[in-house]
């Protein structure tokens, strides 16, 4: 009975300072947040005290749900394509020789020696109906002379996947670099072609990178507003948006908590779900392995 | 008559380096086959052309009388086992073995009496549920058996399968990989570098050395009959014997002028004529060690020696003695009931002694070669 108490207590007590750090920084601002939400509002941007359910009516605003739909769409969208855009790259990378591997990443790293505003506000330029993308894709016959390629939801998405794209290659590339290539091989050997062994067997072997780089581009994009703030009209507004305007224009502390505390619960569930999701499938065999090592 | 795989003036090289040499090879239908060397040889360069992993720059690939040099390797009719096993983490035992059948779209009835089939050969029925990492080393090898096997190849492809694992789990292995070969009667290529794996399980070997292929034979040929010090000395241990023809005694043998020793008389295969320079392979279990000179010397070499190292083994006693500059290997078994006397110690003077017939001919002799024995003849004047 000692023997399994005393790596209990050992495990509380290395996790306790991460455990701290959390509540601190994340569970508390998150609890002031929802708390903030339920308090009446003043007219200086301040919270009066009691309590009120008023503020909540923000949430039954006639346009929120699309703008909740558009969010969740765009971040998907943002999501896909980065995956799709990443696995190759990640893959590419690894079975690359040491010093392209050294130059290339170095190539994925280098945008975030530039402030990502400036990134931003370049994409305006560039996709400017006198910049140079426009010019060029309509001398190239791609685009018609009146085309606009700002101001609306696919310039948004196009600059949200070229800001996350970093983020789901370096977890799919450091899992691409461990992965056992040789067993791309033995895929190949025993009859299978090469887009085959790669969907059966490269895949699921970095299935846990996958995860991590959808979590990682799914959920900052969630709280994008920056972007579609530059880049898209008001057709393309997302929740972020929506949050920006009631603190910065309304100065409604209490309505802008309530959309945040909507969106922390958007982004909570995912997670919520991926978590369940791992414990079932990796749960029992590491449990099993544990009993083993007793 | 060809033969049933055939590798035809095959060549290959990584930058500078020369991996494999015009390398011809012709393996029967149901034969166990090996490719023995030591690391570097080339003789995984030659598996994996055949398994289409590697293309060769020069030469082809036949199987059956089919052209395969430029088929990728899901469309070849081979399977390999890896020296790691290679097998798929992310499955189950079952899932790893019915992979072949599933990526060829097979009914899943066939699948499920196939795996069950396979789950049988290789004893595993209880362990089906079970990822890799939760069987043994030995239990991993038979899965990565039964997953090669249940493609039915033409050919089963073994990279140095036995070297993840311990010594007696090897020896057990090998028996198993025997009776598994009698079973499916397919054909073995076998890459080792143990010459005991080789000699073991080999209808015939191919011993490859620095790219080129330096020897084919049955086991026996390859031990008994080297053609070169290099296989000599890497298959085995033996005892190199520089010198010069002297003269023809009874057409079939030839006296031998080595420098150091009194004249030896050796059988002559190769029709050395006299004034010819002999270079002379002897193993040391075919050389004796007494006290008193051996009373039958009728075609034995008699050589007086003093014994320079003992190292007892059990099964057997390794002496090494010297004559002259020479440093010679004898490996001796004991008997007490046939010899009950005490056994022969460090420094003594002793007579060596070994039949004109048991000492071989080479056609090739490299200096270098003597590296490869356990401890050099020539180990200078200790």
């Amino acid at each position: 009975m000692t023997a399994r108490n005393r790596p209990r207590r050992f495990e509380w007590a290395v996790t306790a300072p991460s455990f701290l750090w959390l509540l601190l920084f994340f569970v508390a601002p998150t609890a002031i947040v929802f708390a903030i939400a339920l308090k009446p509002a003043d007219r200086f941007g301040g919270i009066q005290p009691g309590w009120t359910l008023e503020t909540l009516r923000v949430l039954a605003q006639p346009g929120l749900p699309a703008i909740l739909a558009r969010t969740f769409r765009l971040s998907a969208l943002t999501t896909a394509v980065c995956l799709l855009l990443a696995v190759p790259t990640g893959y590419g990378i690894a079975r690359a020789g040491p010093r392209w591997r050294a130059a290339l990443l170095l190539l994925i790293i280098v945008p975030f020696w530039t402030s990502f505003l400036i990134r931003v506000f370049a994409w305006q330029v560039l996709l400017h109906p006198d910049g140079p993308v426009r010019r060029l894709l309509t001398a190239a016959g791609l685009a018609a002379p009146d085309a606009l390629l700002l101001y609306n939801e696919r310039a948004v998405l196009l600059v949200m996947v070229y800001t996350h794209l970093p983020f789901a290659i370096l977890p799919i590339y450091a899992a691409a670099e461990k992965f056992d290539f040789r067993l791309l091989e033995a895929a190949r050997d025993l009859g299978a072609r090469a887009g085959v062994a790669f969907a059966r067997v490269f895949l699921p072997g970095i299935r846990r990178a996958l995860l991590t780089a959808t979590l990682m581009v799914f959920i900052p994009a969630l709280g994008s507003y920056v972007i579609p703030d530059l880049l898209g009209g008001p057709s393309s507004e997302m929740l972020g948006n929506k949050i920006a305007q009631r603190a910065l224009a309304d100065r409604n502390l209490p309505q802008a908590s309530a959309l945040s505390a909507l969106l922390t619960l958007a982004v909570l569930a995912p997670m919520f779900a991926a978590f369940l999701l791992q414990r079932r499938r990796g749960g029992a065999p590491a449990g099993a392995a544990l009993e083993a090592a007793r | 008559m060809s033969a049933f795989l055939r590798f035809d003036g095959v060549s290959k090289r990584y930058g500078a380096v020369r991996a494999v040499e015009d390398c011809a090879l012709e393996i029967e239908r149901g034969e166990f086959y090996s490719l023995l060397g030591p690391s570097g040889c080339g003789k995984t360069t030659l598996l994996r052309i055949l398994a289409g992993f590697e293309r060769p720059d020069t030469g082809r690939v036949l199987l059956d009388g089919e052209d395969i040099t430029e088929l990728p390797p899901n469309r070849r009719k081979v399977n390999t086992i890896f020296q790691n096993y290679a097998l798929f983490p992310h499955l189950t035992v079952y899932e790893n073995i019915a992979f072949g059948l599933r990526v060829a779209r097979r009914p899943s009835a066939e699948i499920r009496a196939e795996v069950a089939r396979m789950l049988a050969l290789i004893q595993m029925e209880d362990q089906a549920g079970k990822r890799p990492d939760q069987i043994s080393g030995g239990q991993k090898q038979r899965v990565a058996i039964a997953r090669a096997l249940i493609n039915r190849p033409s050919v089963l492809l073994l990279d140095e399968p036995l070297a993840a694992l311990d010594l007696k789990l090897r020896q057990r292995m090998l028996i198993e990989l025997d009776q598994i070969h009698d079973e499916v009667g397919i054909t073995f290529l076998y890459v080792t570098h143990d010459q005991g794996e080789a000699m073991s399980l080999s209808d015939r070997i191919a011993v490859m050395n620095a790219g080129r292929i330096e020897q084919i034979g049955r086991p026996t040929e390859i031990y008994e009959s080297p053609r070169s010090s290099f296989v000599a000395a890497f298959i085995g241990d033996t005892n190199f014997f520089e010198g010069v023809g002297v003269e023809a005694v009874n057409g079939d043998y030839l006296r031998v002028a080595v420098d150091g020793l009194p004249p030896l008389l050796c059988f002559n295969d190769k029709r050395i004529p006299a004034g010819g320079r002999v270079s002379l392979s002897v193993r040391p279990e075919k050389m004796h060690l007494s006290r008193d000179p051996p009373a039958d010397t009728e075609r034995r070499n008699v050589v007086a020696a003093t014994v320079e190292d003992v190292i007892y083994l059990g099964s057997h006693t390794r002496y090494w003695a010297r004559v002259g500059r020479h440093r010679v290997a004898v490996q001796q078994q004991h008997s007490r009931y046939l010899l009950d006397e005490r056994p022969i110690t460090w420094k003594e003077r002793v007579w060596l002694s070994w039949h004109a017939d048991d000492g071989y001919m080479l056609e090739q002799y490299r200096a270098a070669d003597e590296g490869l024995l356990s401890l050099p003849s020539a180990g200078g004047a200790a």
